[in-house]
């Protein structure tokens, strides 16, 4: 591990001036909250900063609270991955995000990780955590992709370009798309709010700018809106075991259904795509139908019509589908 | 500096000093002198802030003793337990968060030291495997893991054992399926998973009983 400077901020401003970029422009510190992406990837010198801010104390700033009223759920920075899955309410009025939480990662990593780091925890893309391949876009832009035609079976069949196809690894990222949340962010020049969605770029001819974060930025919240389909809500997550492992795909779905028909549908699926994935052509194509099988397995279809393998993930675009459909399948059968 | 220990391939002869009591012996030449807590309360450490090349001196609380030492910065919590404390309970396994073995508690919470920054742990309350014992007498959980026969090698157990301590206290332990779930962060190359469940279980019984009283 590079050595780095340590510096502890008590407050949102402190924090940010911490990562102040020098005169020339540069900055290259990091926010230190549970650590659990950061401290394995400085092992592994992937990441390699030089100064490391630790904002942990801001959760006494409300950057540690959950709360949940009429209007929405508003979930703090610093909240940790098991406090959120472990809430009564999140777990009744918003299953869906309760779930992705619980399915993710052990319950050691989930009491210390924090909800602005888990979503943006980096990809588990092997080429891209060993820095003796040199070829990784991700980590050295221009370098290469040594996964195209390397071994790719956990990589991703969506959003993927010529310079990359490394899964975003996140499950809690898929329950925040599909209910449309939106990420309160702080910076030196003030707070603004983005829908989630925006918060991630697609790798495209750039894999090295993961999100649309600004330098020193930091997450303080996700605000997810009250709607008639948080309710009824589930995270479906296949993986190679039961616990403690990574989608190979994953469906967070919500539905408002009456009478046996989807008013509404929302969807985002995970272990799938480079980046949060919301299936939007799925959620047009369920309004105002039930969901039977084959309604269900149109809406699959639609969802994986651009989707791409490159060998040995190919069998993840049949897995995608039928993990929708099941997932979409046990949504509408949920007695609420 | 820490004088590291040489990993040998040769056994040491049974007369001789065993690995574990040359390394104590290092160790304790080499840590800083521990102090009881309220001792030195009057000096709350603060050096929030490091440079490049200095060591930062923290206070860390562990096992209800606080230590006052001088580390790198990036100092694992698992390595300064093991290297600078003689605590050497905490396991490295993989030491990136991978197999549970290093699972200690922090404020209660069962919590991985090997990606927890020693500078980071202040103001919290570390427990060990050290630290469950209630003089002398063994921790339910440890006892519960010795009547079952809940390991081979004993390589992952202070892990294990501090991971179902937290699974306990957390309530994540009502039924198998629950424990199997909970305490998947915990791996057994041994494979003792079924006797693994049944000691927390009876632990359960028994951390419950105690809490009533």
């Amino acid at each position: 591990m590079q050595r780095f400077v340590y510096q502890r901020a008590r407050q949102p401003i402190e924090a940010v001036q911490m990562t102040a970029a020098d005169s020339r422009g540069r900055s290259n510190a990091q926010y230190l909250a549970g650590g659990t992406t950061l401290l394995d990837l400085m092992k592994l010198d992937v990441m390699q900063p030089d100064v490391v801010v630790d904002i942990n104390p801001l959760a006494e700033s409300g950057y540690g609270r959950i709360e949940l009223n009429q209007h929405g759920l508003r979930l703090g920075a610093l909240v940790r991955m098991a406090e959120a899955a472990d809430h009564s309410g999140i777990k009744s009025e918003y299953p869906v995000i309760a779930q992705s939480l619980a399915q993710a990662a052990s319950q050691q990593l989930r009491n210390m990780a924090s909800l602005g780091g888990n979503v943006l925890q980096r990809t588990r893309c092997t080429y891209f955590r060993d820095v003796s391949y040199g070829e990784c876009n991700k980590r050295e832009a221009g370098s290469g992709c040594a996964a195209m035609t390397g071994f790719n079976r956990m990589h991703a069949v969506l959003g993927g370009s010529d310079h990359c196809i490394a899964t975003y690894p996140g499950d809690f990222a898929q329950a925040l798309i599909a209910l449309e949340a939106a990420v309160e962010i702080v910076s030196r020049s003030g707070n603004r709010t983005i829908p989630f969605a925006n918060l991630h770029r697609k790798p495209a001819d750039t894999p090295d700018q993961e999100t649309n974060l600004r330098p020193g930025e930091i997450i303080a919240s996700f605000m997810i809106p009250a709607a008639p389909w948080t309710r009824r809500s589930l995270y479906l997550k296949v993986r190679d075991r039961q616990s403690y492992e990574f989608a190979l795909a994953s469906a967070a779905v919500a539905l408002e259904q009456q009478n046996g028909i989807v008013r509404a549908a929302r969807i985002g699926l995970g272990g799938l795509a480079t980046v949060p994935w919301r299936a939007v052509e799925a959620e047009t194509l369920l309004r105002g139908k039930p969901v039977n099988d084959d309604n269900a397995a149109a809406a699959a279809k639609a969802a994986f019509a651009s989707a791409q393998g490159h060998g040995h993930n190919e069998f993840k675009i049949e897995l995608g589908k039928r993990t929708l459909v099941r997932a979409l399948q046990q949504a509408a059968a949920l007695n609420i | 500096m820490v004088k590291r220990i040489p990993h040998s391939g040769t056994i040491t002869p049974r007369s001789g000093p065993d690995r574990r009591s040359l390394l104590m012996g290092t160790v304790s030449t080499a840590a800083v002198p521990v102090i009881a807590r309220g001792a030195q309360a009057q000096t709350s450490p603060t050096a929030p802030t490091s440079t490049i090349n200095r060591p930062v001196d923290i206070a860390l609380t562990i096992n209800d003793r606080e230590h006052r030492l001088s580390v790198d910065v990036r100092t694992s919590l698992l390595d300064l337990l093991r290297e600078r404390l003689g605590l050497t309970g905490a396991k490295k396994g993989c030491d990136h968060g991978q197999c549970g073995a290093c699972t200690v508690l922090l404020d209660g919470r069962r919590v991985l030291s090997c990606l927890t920054l020693a500078v980071a742990a202040q103001r919290h309350n570390v427990t060990t495997i050290e630290g469950v014992a209630n003089d002398g007498e063994l921790h339910p959980m440890q006892q519960a893991f010795i009547e079952h026969d809940a390991f081979q090698c004993g390589y992952c157990t202070p892990g294990q054992i501090m991971s179902a301590i937290g699974c306990v206290n957390e309530g994540h332990a009502e039924n198998d399926t629950d424990i199997r779930e909970y305490m998947s962060g915990n791996l057994c190359r041994c494979a003792a998973y079924p006797n693994i469940v049944d000691a927390v279980k009876q632990a359960r019984s028994v951390m419950k009983t105690a809490s009533t009283q």
